[in-house]
């Protein structure tokens, strides 16, 4: 039963912040702090569709941790859902086609690794 | 809000005031980020492991424990995180927002070290210094490599 929560996590996670990434790329860079930015920034994401399309997919990831921390321990939750982080890398350079060299691969990997020794 | 020019993901030179400006920006929202998520999941598992813990497959037990004081700070603090996390990806990549704000983790643990006097084995300091060359490896990438638009929205 855990595993199926650990898939629960980790897939609707990866969704949810590859819709959210795409979302934002298709709105653009916030370069300006006043209130008024602020709030047409604000607003701009109430009505992109992208980061509307990730919350459901966000918030069943985010229950699906509630109730794997509820029953398991943190030493199998982190390990279990750090695969995220080579899958959301590849969703990045396959989907969102940015460009993944071998700085970012190493990164994702190397850091993947030592949130599982993290854990232990 | 303005559109990104297309980059290489090459390490950047922190040679002019815009790269400079880029580079504080994206450090501080990433600060921001981390530490949205450190203290928020640490409010969670405080409020889930308490008096408000759920085991159950009903969503009622989960709705209730959204009432929990330290369920209400977690979750307004992963809010902080969920908007501050949109601002950064706004002009950083998903690969490279990944890596970096992991090292949320290695705040983590040190907090852990320095307010709760935990023990830190072997084993934990070699995944702390892992965390620590990946971010190190990914920083200093241009933050942002897609064209205006995003080429990759469908």
């Amino acid at each position: 039963m855990k595993w199926v929560l650990v898939a629960l996590v980790v897939i609707p996670g990866t969704i949810g912040d590859v819709l959210n990434s795409a979302g934002m790329k298709h709105q653009g860079e916030l370069d300006e702090w006043s209130l008024g930015a602020l709030l047409r920034f604000g607003w701009g994401i109430l009505h992109n569709w992208y980061i509307l399309a990730g919350l459901p997919a966000m918030a069943l990831s985010f229950f699906a941790l509630m109730a794997l921390l509820s029953r398991t321990t943190l030493a199998f939750a982190v390990p279990a859902t750090a695969s995220s982080f080579i899958l959301e890398t590849a969703m990045a350079k396959f989907w969102l086609k940015e460009k993944v060299d071998w700085h970012r691969w190493a990164g994702s990997i190397l850091v993947a690794i030592g949130i599982v020794l993290l854990a232990l | 809000m303005s559109q990104r020019v297309e980059q290489p993901s090459a390490p950047i030179t922190i040679g002019n005031t815009r790269s400079h400006h880029l580079f504080v920006k994206t450090t501080v929202l990433a600060l921001i980020v981390m530490g949205t998520n450190s203290f928020g999941n640490y409010a969670l598992k405080m409020g889930l492991s308490g008096d408000a813990g759920v085991s159950s497959w009903s969503p009622m037990p989960y709705i209730r424990a959204l009432f929990h004081p330290w369920v209400i700070a977690g979750v307004l603090l992963m809010l902080g995180w969920f908007l501050s996390r949109l601002v950064l990806l706004s002009w950083a990549d998903l690969s490279y927002v990944l890596p970096v704000t992991a090292f949320s983790y290695v705040l983590s643990a040190a907090l852990g070290v320095v307010l709760l006097h935990e023990a830190v084995s072997d084993v934990h300091w070699a995944g702390i210094c892992l965390i620590t060359l990946g971010v190190a490896l990914t920083i200093f990438t241009r933050p942002g490599t897609t064209p205006p638009g995003g080429s990759a929205v469908p």
